[in-house]
């Protein structure tokens, strides 16, 4: 292995920094958030994996076809793209630094956000109301841990969602809320990410079987 | 993997998140609505003659579908963080890839090996 | 009162559930209680709880979090060995009709507990903490990236910790091994709070150990001071990275897994149980996928340690560096694609068996190559058998033996004899033994004083090494023998009498090992006393090659006045050869960040509500959720989180060394 030695004009090599900056804030924020990002996408692998083996095993029980009604979950996979792109809009004022849109365009998601929620509650207490619980057969235990680990993934962006815009009012578009903001929007498009596993693998699929 | 700090803090400062723009966005929604509802026409209308051809396209939908949300909603590219993000990205792909074909497998063996048949037929 | 008002306030827990029916449990807590009172008395009596509360709990200080992850780590080896001798007793004495001192119902919580707390509350500690006190100050950083987030991790840890130990006097552990297969883990075959504590405690010590393998990797990735490329990075640094990046890839693993366990558990749900489509085999095939990586979680950092250890006492540059990283790299991949090697008997196929045997066998490559590496270090050097360095010469002589045996176990048709036998737990301690715990200890030996400012004393080192080498290999050299002739772990009780000499060999290698725990202890105690003649003022007592040792003894806390520029793999190495210069001049005020209570006060939460969890204390448990929410939420409104030490006490914390360094010349 050579030695790289990057020497002063003098010759003389430099072992440390006379007049250093600190890191600046935040600098492995977005870094950090996207490996946690990475640690959930694996939890939500496992889920899949678990629904992958389990999800076949109806025990009797009502199947993905007697269940699953795909209008619905097309509506609700609306909510949850019209959702992406407004807070996709929220960024894009943030970054021109109108705080009244960006505040409007952050509730617009919130309010996506609680529809898809909403649908999805509807959904489960249906299912629930026709005898389908989590209890009744593995492929429904996989099913609504999948499915409800997602929706509560949702919920906590969205109590995440409403902390953020008291922070943004209360300290306007400072360096540190507009870095909560980028990651907050991570975790947002990274949910839709895995919707899209959920609405293939589990609802598309599931009545295609 | 490089490694210079002093580059990097300068870069920091300009725009670490590249925040894309209006007309990415919309790119990208339009192109998500498209390859969302496509799938589910497909399935709902039982367009296509067989399952088997059915579920091979709706997958090939969500692959390319979550490839636009990275690129466009998530501004995934290779040089955001010196390629540590895509990096990662990566990373979890494989350990995703190994840890969900690698438990099908094993269950399918486990499965056909060790269920007692009469319980085979009765769950499916 | 009445039972219902009692069962609202108490949930299932009631006086009953403490084991006062167990001499053996009443006469440790009375120990422990008796203990932890004078301890409690002594700290309040000489008013050091206001110093330990601002400067140790509520610190940030990734050397100071690193410390109290060691403390943690050894005074949980005290219990998980004590559970270590209790078993080793049971099975000399369980013979002829005998049933030994403990019941069945005391055992099976006591080979759970000891696997538990050794992996999770012993090894990890032990690792982690090895990791956050050396890491940053090997890549010459200030702190972790996230310093708040690092005090929050070990809190999290101590608090998975406080409920195993609570299980010992407040109801019960699991009895269904350190794993919780079901179905003898839910609902059904395991009603009690057993597998609950076991879920909980884990729970909560995960969250803690995933936030530090994030924190650790952005530490790595983010705060490397400027020169120093990958590929100039020590190789402990290297084999931390990638061992932090197996903790975030397999954690969330188990946390699922235990997810869906709990939820089998409180709601009914049919994952792991025999009826209704679930299927325990799902249970055991997850369970692996992050059980196996986390070996390599802990024997990837004593690889490192070994690597630094070698190379400092050797005086020479580490043979075969590029190996040696690709090699880290490769075990750290092929750890992901072995976990099946852990059931081979339950009945996959041949295709199955023979790809995850195959990929078994390639992980000795990398382990093989860098056992070469570590000769040809030390092929030629200089070699100062300082206790350090005997370590890792038993490491590698032990770890080689575990691992030829691991290979064996490799062989499928081999494992289908040897499977669940004592074999196995033979192997298994030979390389974790051989080479995560004597990695720790040559770890302890080499940073003590780097921690403390002078070094450990070598006669009660050596003495406990001592005790230690060969208590190992008569403590489970005879379990492989056994293991051969067919016994099966966790057995209670034995027919056949000509079994028990090799239990009785076996004790007496257990009590060895427990006087080379009580040497370390003295060693600490008489280092501690005899610290003005052991004192390294010089800040590189071994003359070390890595940037941690360019600083002072203990170091600051900012860790370096100005932040080092690397030029070299052996960076302080390189500065020493070619006459670095201390500076005296210029300091500048160095941003900081501050001391904060948010993390222990959220662990004490979560550990509050897996307690409530455990004893079905839903008001507990709903309230220190709510808690935990409000106090996190809150915490986001804290924008004021680091301060500037100023430039006055740089210079002096600066000159006194200066004074220091002088003396010593």
């Amino acid at each position: 292995m050579t030695i790289a030695v990057n020497p002063t004009q003098s010759g003389e090599p430099i072992f440390y920094l006379a007049d250093e900056h600190p890191h600046p804030e935040g600098w492995s924020t977005s870094l950090g958030f996207w490996i946690y990002l990475m640690s959930d996408c694996l939890i939500f692998a496992i889920l899949f994996a678990t629904f992958g083996v389990l999800g076949g095993n109806y025990s009797a029980g009502p199947a993905p076809k007697d269940l699953f009604d795909l209008s619905l979950v097309a509506v609700n996979t609306s909510m949850l793209l019209l959702s992406s792109i407004t807070y996709g809009f929220a960024m894009l004022t943030m970054a021109q630094n109108r705080i009244g849109a960006t505040q409007m365009w952050l509730a617009i998601t919130g309010l996506f956000g609680l529809a898809f929620i909403g649908i999805e509650l509807t959904e489960f207490a249906h299912m629930i109301h026709e005898g389908a619980t989590p209890q009744r057969s593995a492929f429904l235990s996989a099913f609504f841990t999948l499915v409800g680990t997602h929706g509560l993934h949702v919920s906590c962006g969205l109590i995440w969602l409403v902390t953020l815009m008291v922070q943004v009012w209360k300290f306007g578009l400072i360096e540190a809320n507009r870095r909560r903001l980028m990651c907050l929007s991570m975790f947002w498009h990274f949910l839709d990410v895995v919707w899209i596993g959920v609405f293939t693998f589990v609802y598309l699929l599931g009545v295609l079987r | 993997m490089n490694t210079d700090t002093h580059a990097a803090h300068a870069d920091h400062h300009h725009d670490d998140n590249s925040h894309g723009s209006l007309s990415t966005y919309l790119l990208g929604f339009v192109l998500s609505v498209v390859l969302t509802a496509i799938p589910f026409w497909l399935v709902m209308s039982g367009a296509l003659p067989s399952k088997q051809i059915t579920a091979l396209v709706i997958m090939a939908f969500a692959v390319v579908q979550i490839v636009v949300h990275m690129i466009y909603f998530l501004h995934m590219n290779t040089k955001s963080e010196n390629g540590w993000s895509m990096m990662a990205l990566i990373f979890t792909i494989v350990m995703v890839v190994i840890a969900l074909s690698g438990s099908l497998w094993v269950m399918s063996h486990l499965n056909s090996n060790m269920m007692p048949i009469h319980q085979m037929t009765g769950m499916k | 009162m009445s039972p219902d008002l009692l069962k609202l306030i108490f949930g299932r827990l009631t006086i009953e559930s403490l084991p006062l029916h167990e001499p053996i449990v009443v006469g440790t807590f009375a120990v422990v209680a008796t203990g932890g009172l004078v301890m409690f008395a002594g700290l309040t009596y000489f008013r050091v709880w206001g110093y330990l509360w601002r400067e140790w709990f509520t610190s940030v200080d990734h050397k100071r979090i690193g410390i109290m992850y060691m403390i943690l780590g050894i005074v949980m080896l005290l219990r998980g060995f004590a559970d270590a001798l209790m078993m080793r007793l049971q099975q000399a004495l369980a013979f002829g009709g005998s049933e030994g001192y403990l019941n069945a119902h005391h055992y099976d919580q006591v080979f759970t507990a000891h696997g538990v707390i050794m992996i999770f509350f012993v090894a990890m500690p032990l690792v982690t903490g090895l990791m956050n006190f050396v890491v940053p100050l090997q890549i010459g950083a200030r702190d972790v990236s996230f310093p708040f987030l690092n005090n929050f991790s070990f809190w999290m840890t101590v608090g998975g910790a406080v409920l195993v130990m609570a299980s010992l006097f407040i109801g019960e552990f699991a009895r269904t091994g350190w794993l919780a297969y079901p179905p003898l883990s839910n609902i059904g075959y395991s009603p009690d709070v057993g597998v609950d504590y076991y879920i909980w405690g884990l729970q909560v010590a995960g969250v803690g150990t995933t936030l530090s393998g994030i924190n650790l990797i952005c530490t790595i990735v983010k705060l490397r001071a400027p020169g120093m490329t990958m590929m100039r990075m020590p190789v402990f640094t290297w084999t931390s990275l990638c061992t932090n990046v197996l903790i975030v890839a397999s954690f969330p693993v188990l946390t699922v897994v235990l997810a869906l366990l709990s939820l089998d558990r409180y709601v009914g749900t049919n994952f792991f149980t025999n009826d209704f489509g679930g299927s325990p085999m799902m249970y055991v095939n997850l369970i692996w996928i992050w059980g196996h990586p986390e070996v390599y979680i802990l024997v990837l950092p004593a690889f490192g340690i070994f690597s630094e250890v070698t190379s400092t006492f050797s005086g020479k540059r580490l043979f075969g560096y590029t190996s040696m990283v690709y090699a880290t790299v490769v075990i750290t991949i092929l750890s992901y694609l072995v976990w099946l090697h852990h059931f081979f008997t339950m009945g996959s196929g041949a295709s199955v068996n023979s790809f995850f045997g195959i990929t078994t066998m390639i992980i000795s490559i990398p382990t093989g190559a860098k056992m070469f590496n570590w000769l040809f270090t030390m092929y030629r050097g200089r070699i100062r058998f300082e206790l350090p360095m005997m370590w890792t010469i038993a490491f590698m002589l032990t770890f080689v033996l575990g691992g030829m045996t691991g290979v064996l176990l490799a062989v499928p048709p081999a494992d289908f004899v040897l499977h669940n036998s004592l074999f196995l737990i033979a192997h298994f301690h030979n390389v974790i033994i051989g080479g995560v715990v004597f990695g720790a200890f040559a770890g302890i030996g080499y940073w003590f004083p780097k921690a403390f400012g002078f070094k450990l004393d070598p006669f009660w080192g050596k003495l406990s090494f001592w005790f230690w080498v060969t208590g190992f290999y008569l403590a489970f050299m005879p379990l492989y023998v056994l293991g051969l002739m067919g016994v099966t772990r966790r057995l209670r009780v034995f027919d056949d009498p000509g079994l028990q000499i090799w239990f009785i060999v076996a004790g007496i290698g257990a009590f060895l090992v427990f006087l080379g725990i009580l040497s370390m202890l003295m060693q600490f105690a008489v280092s501690f006393l005899k610290r003005e003649q052991l004192k390294d003022v010089t800040g590189d007592p071994w003359d070390a090659r890595t940037l941690e040792w360019a600083t002072s003894s203990p170091p600051p806390a900012y860790n370096f006045a100005f932040t080092p520029v690397v030029h070299d793999n052996d960076a302080w190495w390189d500065m020493k050869k070619r006459g670095y210069v201390r500076p005296l001049l210029g300091f500048k005020p160095i941003h900081m960040p501050s001391n904060t209570s948010t993390g222990i006060i959220l662990a004490g939460f979560a550990t509050a509500m897996g307690f409530g969890l455990i004893w079905y204390i839903w008001w507990l448990a709903a309230a220190s959720f709510i808690a935990l929410l409000a106090v996190g939420i809150g915490h986001t409104f804290n924008y004021q989180r680091d301060f500037d030490i100023p430039a006055d006490e740089v210079i002096r914390t600066e000159d006194a060394r200066t004074k220091l360094l002088a003396g010593a010349k």
